[in-house]
């Protein structure tokens, strides 16, 4: 309840602060519309943004869920194999030096403009911290557990599923909840370097047409689901940290 | 199980060029409880390792194997001082580790069985975060159990344990290992004095072999013999360096 009511106060605050940037200084609508205009037009033009958020948010999911569960088996392949570790590694960080943003324009040469380019700038920008995070903590399992398992008398891959890959789950967690922030970011990208819908290309037509409460409006929408996938994910993981 | 067998060491282990311990030997009596006491740092985790197998960081020159000639792998159960349970699996799934980890059926009802041996039969489908420091280490006994190894080395288990936990595990612990030959790292001279039926003195100097209070163990911890045997125990630790 109180975390409710502080969210509440800061989203009011924020509010505030925006009526008055706009009141002080006199600012015209075109260049940064009050919050009452914005949220009368996320009213008035709801039917519009919701249909190009549900393209956004296919999206984001689709690319979330394949980066996931690409970068959750890369990991284990590297944890399991010292050859995969050592030939992996190195095109993992290269991945990270070549810039998301710049492979745009050529995922939308190779993919087109439709869903899948948008999916595959989501699942590249997931990619790394995914597979990072769930592949460090694969190599951190306790020595002592690892120990326990040699005297026992367990099979090396058993060791990797039964122990170290359960061991390593609040890793794989932690980089799902980053890539749960990323993945937007991937499909606006997308979106906006070749597009015909979606929230990214929403904005974008909204700005060039100097609706700038549109862009706004959108723009909102946009990080209200951020937050809301980064929510569901956390829950998820507390969920299954707890089962 | 097979038959327990007789474990001896000699010899002596350097980690990176500087000593760890030895050159010494010691003998592990075949089906009897052996209590290796001793200060910190002297080396007596070292030769719990050697003997289990896990002797990899350290370089040591000598013989560490059972009299029988066979190999050890697969014949020693190791119990340390932290319980080791997976967090996410319950008490059932801690004692039955091994089979899952070796490819073979888990013996559900062998492992229920045995955690109602340790008074955890209520416990069994708790997980480790549920359970109190001293039900943990009874689960991790379990598991030893469940192992069914003629040899079990026992790496300080009770040590994190509070007096009245600590002297119950031990009742508890002699009374299931019994018959097995079992190898006791311990720092604690009440410890040792209560259930070593052969006690093995470690220091910088080497292993000297101490002779224990008659009578079966474990010794009752407030028996006469057993306070004067831990204060003799006490004084040699003490008299070292």
């Amino acid at each position: 309840m109180t975390r409710t009511l502080r969210i509440l106060g800061t989203v009011l605050l924020a509010l505030l602060v925006w009526q008055a940037v706009v009141t002080v200084f006199a600012l015209p609508r075109f260049i940064l519309p009050g919050p009452h205009l914005v949220f009368g037009t996320l009213w008035t033009s709801r039917a519009l943004i919701a249909e190009h958020a549900w393209v956004t948010v296919t999206e984001v999911l689709l690319g979330l869920g394949l980066g996931a569960a690409l970068g959750f088996a890369s990991a284990i392949v590297m944890a399991a194999s010292p050859v995969a570790r050592s030939l992996l590694r190195p095109m993992l960080v290269f991945s990270q030096a070549v810039p998301v943003f710049a492979l745009a324009p050529i995922l939308t040469l190779w993919l087109g403009y439709g869903l899948w380019s948008k999916v595959a700038m989501a699942l590249l920008i997931i990619y790394f911290p995914v597979t990072s995070a769930f592949f460090d903590a694969l190599m951190r399992t306790p020595t002592g557990w690892l120990e326990l398992a040699r005297v026992i008398g367990a099979r090396p891959a058993r060791i990797l599923w039964h122990i170290r890959v359960p061991a390593a789950l609040p890793g794989f967690a932690s980089g799902l909840r980053l890539a749960a922030v990323y993945a937007p970011i991937g499909a606006i990208i997308g979106e906006w370097v070749g597009a015909s819908r979606g929230l990214g290309y929403l904005m974008l037509l909204a700005n060039g047409r100097a609706k700038i409460d549109l862009m706004f409006a959108a723009l909102i929408v946009l990080a209200v689901l951020t937050l809301l996938l980064h929510a569901a994910i956390d829950a998820a993981c507390r969920r299954m940290w707890e089962s | 199980m097979s038959a327990a067998p007789a474990l001896r060491l000699s010899g002596r282990a350097t980690a990176g060029g500087a000593p760890v311990f030895g050159p010494l030997s010691l003998e592990v009596r075949a089906g009897e409880w052996t209590c290796l006491l001793g200060p910190s740092g002297v080396g007596k985790s070292t030769i719990l390792r050697l003997l289990s197998g896990l002797g990899g960081d350290v370089a040591f020159d000598g013989v560490a194997a059972a009299d029988d000639g066979a190999p050890l792998a697969g014949r020693v159960a190791l119990m340390a001082q932290s319980d080791l349970l997976m967090p996410w699996l319950d008490a059932v799934a801690n004692v039955t580790l091994g089979a899952r980890l070796r490819g073979e059926a888990g013996r559900r009802d062998r492992a229920t069985g045995l955690l109602g041996r340790v008074g955890l039969a209520a416990h069994a489908h708790k997980r480790p975060h549920a359970l109190s420091g001293g039900q943990r280490q009874r689960v991790a006994l379990a598991r030893t159990l469940m192992e069914d190894r003629p040899v079990v080395l026992l790496d300080e288990p009770f040590s994190a344990l509070d007096a009245r936990s600590r002297a119950l595990m031990q009742d508890l612990a002699a009374g299931l290992l019994g018959g097995r030959t079992v190898l006791h790292v311990t720092h604690d001279a009440a410890e040792a004095a209560r259930l070593g039926q052969n006690v093995l003195l470690m220091t910088r100097a080497g292993i000297t072999s101490e002779t224990p209070p008659a009578g079966p163990v474990p010794r009752p911890f407030d028996a006469p013999e057993t306070l004067a045997f831990q204060g003799h125990l006490q004084r040699q630790l003490m008299e070292v360096e």
